[in-house]
């Protein structure tokens, strides 16, 4: 257990998350208070030094964001917390979310001071609706100490709102576009880009999506970036979040260094599989992620590096199938979700679920024909470069990678 | 607008910034191929069938929404582009109730001609359409959303152009639907029938419910005399249907083909626009004159009537109460009519060609009758014309030339301006301006109130007193001015308002497909049928004069009051969001 570090998790425990003053005791809002003294762009700059990636799944360079952010003119602008969390097998914005919600907020208002945003929404996930008094709570005692609303900590014109929103818990909701649609109190179904959301996003207005473990990454980088930096090899500077879940001893949310290996990740934090089985097969960064066999195990956890190996870091989860479950049945499961949570307005997306569902089922009854695996194959790379938003492009990296990794489960026998 | 440099297909070319591959590809002679997108309305890339390769993306791009940029190197034509355009619409047919040879669109769809175009004859995927039942108990509009390929087209006609949404998407991945809200009958929803959503369709999802058996019926029928009158805007679309010249002039031809059809009597509706003008513009005076509900606002559209009793019932008081064309034609049908020919009413059917699907809702209405005789019996469409002319086999282009039957053929060409936006109040300015003056209408044209702009203002004067107008064509420009009238900030004496973008010539029934350069087209057209012809005043019509000196006396007299007007009431509407 002496392998994990805690760097975001570092207040986990340390304070009563209904208290602000709590928090404040344990160094609470230093960060911001040293933020109001910095231009923005160089908080952006401490941020880009450190090399973070955004922790939704896309994996985009967070300084280089805050500052396009910062470049855009409209003297109105929105920052949105992504705490729709819907990856299967991610849970780490929920940890976050229940033991440090201030450190969250902070973050939240950080980014409103370096981006001139007015208000801050965070959209949460309708199931996690049992971490609204939390984050009502912030939000409200934040409030009352002054470090939201008008004239923050005596920062003439820093005016700064945060509102906590929730929809009815589609799984597409968590696509930035999507979302702002949802806040905007329409039906969950991503738009066409262009516009960008970063120029034109909720209520038309320039907005800034940032995943929840991103947001909480930003006091911490401002107080101690070097600690931040001492984690991780050079090209893969810090610590992450990972959700480890699946036929492992201890399932559970675990920050790492990066640069530790799969095998140190499944086997010495999450203890081990279950009846010490062998591994079918990983998924990394949940439904939408790719799989590999247990041969990507000493892969060490960075973004290179799982690249490499074929997977990806995406949302941060590590779902470990054994060898009781087959990898059509496992696909049968991944593909019964997006065929239930594809938002169906594109065709590739709501017509290619419905066929590789059922070509799915016809593999796992074993009376497919050479054509339907080369059908199946063509659906699936056809929805990932003809969808309109990530939910169909992503839909079947699993199958594509099973296609390639286990080419015997679409032997046609 | 800047130029920039793009390569489509190595085909280098220089094209203005800001367009789509689609467009550009245009100017190289290639169609790429697309289904979701339409040039009237938004783009949202929904069916990705016009996905094609840009160098350097890892995805493909749909043309319809990708704006070129400089150095953009784009392939259309590639095994890839080919493969993926071909599996995209193999995808939509599957879930498409391919019922072609029995469907209203069939020759006229657009998936049938990708279907054609991609040479889709063996294909790979099950068919896997959901059947649901077809919703054909309306009056107007029919829907089988087993046939829906969820372009939204019909819903962006719905909210973009009359800013209603009586039909939205519902569910989500194989259950994604267009839906009225719950599901439930158009009627009975927001819906004001004005069928755009019919003419934005590219398959038969949604069509104008079919009546033309009906009309053989009666044709058939030796103890019926069966009349027709056709709506002005019908003239300059219905050569459309038969592969000619976008918005030809097809009035004589259009006779022809009516007349060997076997109605008995072919009359023109412009009549009868000549007469709303005669009650309208007496009535206009009058509210005027004697502190009568203002501003007065036109009532010949129908859908524009049902969106006034859904959607603002509280402001009926500002309709003019003469009525539309159609019913005005309708009643004089079943009573001048029978007095001048000598021919029983009962025995008499009344039919009419109208480039409006909500024409038939109007018909129906109960007040739109007498003695349990309906005013107008049936009413066809400009497409369903068009498939009994194609049915008995016409040559309509070679047809030769016939002209209306007296005593209710002769419009002027103030009548004939009827079917553009602008027009009826063009038509009325015309003869208000001589009655209230006194003085001859030299210049005819009221240049203010033509053309395509969504909201025209301009002012008169009328012996001194300057009196403003409006005119507006879309819903959504419509809710513009009642939301104005509503809160009393208008200062408006008579406003003209149609349903459809554009007028009657953009009606929901008019020949797929229309366009707003198609439509700018017809309104020219109505506009030389116009210039061309002697009379241009509605009181200079020999036959309008007729009908008062014999028959109905004065405008707004007595019997005018009990054939030519009407009332409105609230309707109420299943669910209020």
């Amino acid at each position: 257990m002496t392998k994990t570090v805690t760097f975001m998790t570092r207040n986990f425990n340390k304070y009563d998350v209904m208290s602000i003053d709590e928090y404040i005791a344990i160094g609470g809002f230093t960060a911001l208070k040293r933020a109001i003294t910095m231009d923005g762009e160089d908080i952006a700059r401490e941020i880009a030094a450190c090399q973070v990636k955004g922790r939704g799944g896309a994996a985009y360079d967070m300084g280089k964001k805050w500052s396009q952010a910062r470049s855009e003119k409209n003297p109105e602008k929105v920052i949105v917390c992504n705490a729709d969390e819907g990856e299967p097998c991610t849970f780490k914005d929920r940890t976050l979310i229940q033991n440090d919600p201030f450190n969250l907020l902070e973050g939240m208002i950080i980014a409103g001071y370096t981006m001139k945003a007015q208000n801050g929404y965070i959209y949460m996930r309708e199931e996690y609706s049992h971490l609204r008094p939390i984050l009502l709570n912030a939000i409200k005692q934040a409030n009352e100490k002054g470090y939201l609303g008008k004239n923050i900590l005596g920062v003439e014109g820093f005016d700064y709102q945060i509102h906590l929103y929730s929809g009815a818990g589609a799984y597409v909701c968590g696509e930035g576009t999507a979302l702002v649609e949802s806040i905007e109190g329409k039906a969950g179904r991503p738009r066409m880009k262009p516009p960008y959301i970063k120029q034109c996003g909720l209520y038309n207005l320039p907005t800034c999506v940032q995943n929840v473990e991103s947001l909480s990454l930003v006091a911490g980088i401002l107080n101690n970036g070097d600690t931040y930096k001492s984690y991780g090899p050079a090209d893969c500077l810090g610590t992450k979040l990972v959700s480890v879940a699946g036929n492992v001893n201890r399932p559970g949310v675990y920050e790492i260094p990066f640069g530790m290996t799969v095998r140190e990740i499944i086997y010495d934090l999450a203890g081990g599989v279950q009846g010490d089985r062998d591994i079918r097969l990983i998924q990394f960064g949940g439904a939408s992620g790719k799989i590999a066999p247990a041969s990507v195990l000493d892969t060490p956890y960075t973004y290179d590096d799982l690249k490499g190996a074929g997977v990806g870091v995406g949302s941060g989860a590590i779902l470990v199938v054994d060898e009781r479950t087959s990898v059509i049945d496992f696909l049968t499961t991944t593909q019964q979700f997006f065929s239930h949570e594809s938002c169906g307005q594109c065709a590739p997306c709501r017509e290619g679920n419905l066929h590789i569902k059922l070509l799915l089922q016809k593999v796992k009854a074993g009376t497919h024909t050479a054509s339907d695996v080369k059908l199946l194959k063509q659906i699936a790379e056809t929805m990932m470069i003809t969808s309109l938003c990530g939910l169909g492009q992503a839909a079947q990296s699993a199958l594509l990678a099973a296609m390639k990794h286990f080419p015997q489960t679409f032997e046609v026998k | 607008m800047a130029k920039i440099n793009i390569k489509i297909n190595n085909i280098p070319l220089e094209v203005e910034e800001g367009m789509t591959i689609l467009q550009a590809a245009k100017l190289i002679q290639v169609d790429i191929p697309h289904l979701c997108y339409h040039p009237d309305q938004s783009v949202r890339g929904h069916c990705r069938v016009c996905s094609v390769e840009v160098v350097g993306g890892r995805k493909l791009m749909p043309a319809c929404a990708t704006k070129v940029w400089e150095g953009m190197e784009v392939f259309t034509n590639t095994k890839k582009v080919y493969d993926t355009q071909k599996l995209l619409l193999e995808m939509i047919l599957a879930n498409h109730k391919q019922e072609c040879l029995t469907c209203q669109r069939n020759g006229n769809c657009e998936l049938q001609n990708l279907s054609k175009r991609f040479n889709l004859t063996s294909p790979k995927l099950p068919n896997v359409v959901e059947k649901l039942p077809v919703e054909n108990n309306a009056t107007c509009i029919v829907r089988d959303l087993s046939k829906c390929v969820k372009c939204g087209r019909c819903a962006k006609a719905c909210r973009e152009f009359q800013g209603i949404e009586a039909i939205s998407y519902t569910g989500r991945s194989s259950h994604f639907k267009v839906m009225s809200a719950f599901g439930e009958n158009l009627e009975k929803t927001d819906c004001i029938l004005c069928g755009q959503c019919t003419a934005a369709c590219p398959v038969g999802a949604l069509v104008e419910k079919d009546d033309t058996d009906k009309v053989y019926e009666a044709l058939q029928d030796p103890t019926k005399h069966v009349i027709v009158q056709v709506a002005p805007a019908v003239r300059v679309a219905l050569g459309d249907a038969f592969g000619m010249e976008k918005a030809s002039i097809v009035t004589s031809k259009m006779v022809t083909a009516l007349r060997r059809l076997g109605f008995d009597q072919v009359f023109d509706t412009n009549f009868a626009a000549d007469v709303t003008i005669m009650e309208e513009g007496t009535e206009l005076l009058d509210r005027v004159q004697n502190g009568g509900t203002l501003p007065m606002i036109t009532s010949c559209s129908p859908g524009w009537i049902n969106f006034m009793e859904k959607h603002y019932p509280d402001q009926l008081a500002h309709l003019s109460t003469t009525k539309s064309p159609q019913q005005i034609f309708g009643a004089l049908s079943k009573t001048y009519y029978p007095k001048v020919s000598g021919i029983d009413a009962k025995d008499i059917v009344t039919v009419s060609i109208m480039p409006c699907t909500a024409k038939k809702y109007e018909a129906a209405r109960p007040e739109m009758g007498r003695d349990g005789m309906k005013d107008v019996d049936i009413v066809l469409t400009t497409r369903e014309l068009s498939r009994m002319i194609a049915t008995a086999g016409f040559d309509f282009a070679e047809l030769p030339d016939d002209d209306f039957d007296a005593p209710m053929g002769i419009g002027t060409g103030a009548g004939a301006i009827f079917g553009a936006t602008g027009g009826v109040m063009e038509a009325a300015l015309r003869t208000v301006y001589e009655v209230a003056t006194g003085k001859e209408l030299v210049k005819v044209e009221f240049n203010d109130v033509r053309g395509y702009e969504g909201i025209k203002e301009s002012e008169v004067d009328l012996n001194g007193t300057k009196v403003r107008i409006a005119v507006a064509h879309g819903l959504k420009n419509a809710r513009v001015i009642m939301d104005a009238v509503r809160a009393g900030k208008c200062d408006y004496t008579f406003i003209e308002i149609m349903a459809c973008p554009g007028g009657c010539i953009g009606g929901g029934g008019q020949p797929i497909k229309t366009t707003v350069d198609i439509k700018k087209m017809r309104m020219d057209a109505l506009y030389d049928i116009d210039e061309s012809l002697p009379l241009r005043k509605s009181h200079e019509n020999p036959q309008v004069k007729e009908v008062y000196d014999n028959f109905l006396g004065k405008p707004c007299g007595h019997l005018s009051h009990d054939l030519l007007h009407t009332t409105y009431q609230k309707v109420d509407k299943k669910y209020t969001f």
